[in-house]
């Protein structure tokens, strides 16, 4: 029993980090009219972010026995 | 290649292959080897929760908001990631109460209330319906579109046709026939669909490679790549403003967050995603690889969304295509055919696969929530009497279906051309969001009352629709837009989409602020203002706490029916034949031969209330099974539990009460004790201050004689002689008083020794008085003696009652006047023991001095002669030693009339006086 806690706690962790990710202020860094590698900034930053963490509640889930 | 029956045609056998995917996970079902529990399929079935808002709608918003779409896909990644926490919690109290639907949570969870069933299902009714109308307006729209081929022609204006000539009305139609034939083929006890689950995966599918084939082409092949098509639109300075279109007009941060935490809300309390996450969820541990699976979908269906856009707009002139057709038109000017037919293809899913499950999941809440509870309440009816209303259920749910398609598609008539496809979903979500607090809270808080959440949901609701709903209808010619503009009968205060002058917002935003507000503030002043009944603390409990329980929740009936009138109750809602099935296999379950045999105890009865409950939902079910079982008003167990808690409570405040009066009584005892010592210290100093004067006046006797001796050694021998008695007759009382001193310490110390033996106390008395003979004699003092005969012997020391006796009787004589004084000495058996009663006829002693007499060195001064005779310890030592042998010493006495000191000791154990004499004899 005592691994899946330690999972939920570790989605938990995820979870929040979302929250930090998607909103404000960290947001707003990325409110620029620029481009990185042709890709406007905040398109970029919203995707990889969504995508990391998306990587990492998989990581947390499915990794590990 | 696109005429109008290629599209029909291809549109059919599209639907042909769902039904077949649905038919075939039916039949597997039936086998027992279910394709859809399988964790993969569950995160497919939720992306239900992208319609032809997302595969249409997003780039239409992304057109004017850039990522703005964003929040509404993000929301649900997070609350996935809580899935394991929040939905796991609702999917456990779904299955062991067979829940059929979101009004039927809610209303379980206050108790069992079908007030709150039918609430819930006229919110979600009411709330979806623009959500279905927008899926209409995409279907048709994209289908009159893809009509005009190769010419691109935006569809015409909804008040301009008729309604037979209005595709939206076929469209709503021909969903409504699918849903039915999809949903409501047989009643099941479960209210599962497995094989509309099954369509709804293979539908997300479609709709997910459907637009990754546009977005590819579009990036790819159109353009040169995304870099290509982001610097275009960097040259653009029109478009720039969507590269970071945050904080700007479309109110900024704000929005975003709120259009965040509307989905979050959106991702669990919209009916069919509640339906598909929750009640047709097989196994709990899917949701884990759900949290991410989903998630993933979502993203891949949104990463082209701004490229689509962006290439839309930069194709099209400005405003002469509508950004919602983007995704369709793209490929049609290209003269893509085939793309073209996959996409509307892919709308239709996606569009179908929420049609389906929405009505689906509102049907059920109408026909459990609403209609059922109405008639059964409803006597001309006479339903409780009808044998098999399987079918009656069916039909309600089919008609049920219909109304829906037909409202939405009048919603769409009224209020859908005012808004993108976007904004219109956006209303259902905001409704939907009024679910939100009722049952979080109703999950987490033991303490929501059925009153809060009947305030909460009605008074969120009423915000809604004032906020919401009303200027969606105010933008059409219907209501007029003066309501909007300026406030109903002008109060500018009252506006409905700047409430209480809050402006600078966009409308969802607002709505959701007030809604809010309003909601979660009802609920809980609702719950906190009055006790909640108990069958409602039951269930607050059971939800509450459902991880908590082992097995089936308790059963509420009392087991007083019979079989037969259950299977027939059940039988009348499922059919005969299949109600036959479940008791049978029940009765095999318990390990009887046949239904027969079944005792109608508690679990049997539970059992056919949860097989109700599958079909008519919980509130439903209880009406029913009570016309057949008695209900107990609170099972025993809970009334145990009050009770104890109760009486807990009051056991704990009477020893509470105890232990404070014990602490006071401790106190007091303690403030008593301290009193006393301090009176012993008091004491102590006096006595040590006493002791020591009274040693210095014999020394400074002795020392001045002495000195005199000393100074004077031609004294004459008389003087000396004289001189020197005295410095011996100060040596002996100095001594005496030391003696008497240890003496006293040694007793109050009880460190004394004492001989106890039995005494004959005539005896002690005769020889005391022989010892005090010469005393008398010298004073010219008569004694006269009275001593009994029948006097018992006594238990004491003989030295120290010999003590006694001889300081009572030299105080007599003491006292008494020389030559006419007179001492009575008397013995005499008193109850239980002897009486000593030493008698004279001396001075006396005044009442407030009787007392003072028995403690140390207490010598009443003005009656005392010359100089103190005694060392005032005689009366304190006599005083303790007859307490000691248990008896009393006291004094009678009048000034100028003589004093009576007497004295008690209790007899020794029981031997009288003569025969003892005659034992010794």
């Amino acid at each position: 029993m005592k691994k899946p806690s330690l999972r939920a706690h570790r989605l938990m962790s995820v979870f929040l980090l979302g929250c930090l990710l998607f909103n404000y202020p960290i947001l707003a860094l990325f409110n620029v009219g620029s481009t990185a590698a042709g890709v406007p900034v905040l398109y970029a930053y919203l995707f990889i972010a969504w995508g990391g963490t998306i990587a990492l509640a998989a990581i947390v889930i499915e990794g590990g026995s | 290649m696109l005429q109008g029956w290629v599209i029909v045609t291809v549109s059919f056998a599209y639907i042909g292959l769902l039904f077949a995917v649905a038919w075939f996970a039916d039949k597997r079902a039936a086998v027992g080897r279910s394709v859809i529990s399988n964790a993969w399929v569950y995160s497919l079935s939720l992306a239900v929760y992208a319609t032809a808002w997302t595969f249409y709608g997003s780039v239409g918003r992304a057109a004017t908001d850039g990522v703005g779409f964003l929040p509404i896909y993000l929301g649900p990644t997070l609350t996935m990631l809580l899935g394991w926490f929040v939905l796991r919690k609702m999917i456990r109290i779904v299955r062991l109460n067979r829940t059929t639907s979101l009004a039927d949570f809610v209303a379980s969870r206050y108790g069992k209330s079908a007030l709150i069933g039918g609430l819930v299902t006229i919110i979600a009714v009411i709330g979806i319906l623009p959500y279905i109308s927008l899926q209409l307006k995409a279907v048709s729209s994209s289908f009159q579109i893809l009509l005009g081929y190769p010419e691109i022609v935006m569809p015409p204006k909804v008040g301009s046709m008729v309604v037979m000539q209005d595709t939206a009305f076929y469209v709503a139609l021909f969903m409504a026939l699918f849903a039915i034939a999809f949903g409501t083929r047989q009643l099941d006890a479960a209210e599962r669909h497995e094989g509309m689950v099954a369509a709804i995966a293979f539908e997300s599918i479609v709709k997910l490679i459907a637009f990754l084939a546009v977005g590819v082409y579009v990036a790819f092949f159109m353009y040169d790549g995304l870099g290509d098509l982001f610097a275009r639109v960097a040259n653009r300075p029109d478009l720039e403003i969507l590269m970071a279109p945050l904080g700007g007009a479309a109110g900024g941060y704000a929005s975003w967050v709120w259009l965040t935490v509307l989905s979050m809300f959106a991702i669990i309390f919209l009916p069919r995603q509640f339906q598909v996450a929750v009640i047709e969820n097989t196994d709990e541990r899917h949701l884990k690889r759900a949290a991410w699976v989903f998630p993933l979908y979502m993203l891949a269906m949104n990463i082209f969304v701004l490229p689509i856009a962006f290439g839309g707009l930069l194709h099209f002139p400005q405003g002469e295509v509508d950004a919602d057709t983007f995704v369709l038109t793209l490929p049609m000017v290209q003269k893509s055919e085939g793309l073209a037919l996959l996409v509307f293809i892919g709308g239709l899913s996606a569009a179908t696969g929420m049609v389906i499950v929405e009505t689906i999941a509102l049907s059920t809440m109408i026909c459990n929530d609403l209609v059922m509870p109405l008639l059964l309440r409803a006597r001309a009816f006479r339903l409780a009497e009808q044998r098999d209303l399987s079918s009656l259920l069916l039909d309600i749910r089919r008609a049920a279906i219909i109304a829906l398609l037909m409202g939405g598609y009048f919603y769409y008539l009224l209020a859908g051309e005012a808004y993108a496809l976007v904004s219109i979903g956006l209303i259902s979500f905001a409704a939907a969001a009024q679910f939100a607090p009722a049952v979080i809270g109703g999950l987490y808080w033991k303490g929501g009352t059925r009153l809060g959440a009947l305030a909460g949901l009605t008074a969120g609701f009423s915000v809604w629709f004032y906020t919401l709903l009303l200027p969606a209808f105010a933008r059409s010619d219907w209501l007029g837009v003066e309501l909007v503009n300026s406030g109903p009968w002008g109060i500018e205060i009252l506006r409905p989409t700047q409430l209480f002058g809050l402006a600078g917002l966009d409308p969802i935003t607002h709505a959701m602020i007030w809604s809010m507000v309003a909601n979660v503030a009802a609920y809980v002043i609702g719950s906190v203002l009055r006790r909640q009944s108990a069958a409602e603390h039951v269930q607050a409990t059971m939800f509450v706490d459902v991880f908590q329980q082992t097995g089936e929740p308790g059963s509420p009936w009392r087991g007083a029916t019979s079989a037969s009138a259950l299977q027939t109750l059940v039988g009348r809602f499922l059919g005969p034949a299949r109600a036959a099935e479940l008791f049978t296999a029940y009765a095999r379950q318990r390990g009887v031969m046949g239904v027969d045999e079944l005792e109608g105890d508690r679990d049997f009865v539970r059992f056919a209330e949860l097989q109700l409950a599958g079909t008519i939902g919980a509130a439903c079910a209880r009406t029913m099974v009570a016309t057949v079982a008695q209900e107990e008003p609170l099972g025993i167990e809970e009334v145990m539990t009050i009770i104890d808690e109760a009486s807990q409570v009051i056991a704990y405040s009477h020893r509470l009460e105890e232990k404070q009066q014990e602490l006071e009584s401790a106190t007091r005892e303690l403030q008593a004790v301290n009193e006393r010592l301090k009176e012993l210290d008091r004491l102590k100093d006096d006595f040590i201050s006493t002791v020591t004067h009274e040693l210095r006046t014999p020394l400074t006797s002795i020392r001045a004689f002495s000195e005199i001796l000393h100074d004077n050694p031609d004294l004459d021998g008389a003087e000396r002689q004289r001189f020197l008695g005295l410095v011996i007759k100060e040596s002996e009382r100095l001594t005496r008083l030391i003696n008497q001193v240890l003496d006293l310490a040694k007793i109050e110390s009880g460190l004394a020794e004492w001989r106890t033996e039995e005494l004959d106390m005539r005896e002690i008395v005769l020889e005391a008085l022989d010892a005090t003979s010469a005393i008398f004699k010298s004073r010219g003092v008569r004694v006269e003696t009275m001593l009994s005969h029948t006097a018992p012997t006594v238990m004491a020391d003989r030295d120290r009652l010999m003590q006694v006796l001889l300081n009572l009787l030299s105080n007599a004589a003491k006292f008494c006047t020389p030559g006419s004084g007179r001492v009575d000495v008397r013995l005499a058996a008193r109850e239980g023991g002897v009486r000593i009663e030493v008698a004279d006829n001396g001075v006396g002693i005044s009442p407030e001095y009787q007392a003072l007499i028995f403690e140390k060195f207490r010598q009443v001064g003005d009656t005392m002669t010359d100089k103190p005779s005694g060392t005032g310890l005689g009366l304190a030592i006599c005083l303790r030693i007859v307490g000691h042998f248990g008896g009393r010493l006291w004094v009678e006495s009048e000034p100028g009339r003589g004093s009576v000191f007497s004295f008690d000791l209790p007899a020794s154990a029981g031997i009288p006086h003569d025969s003892r004499l005659l034992a010794s004899a």
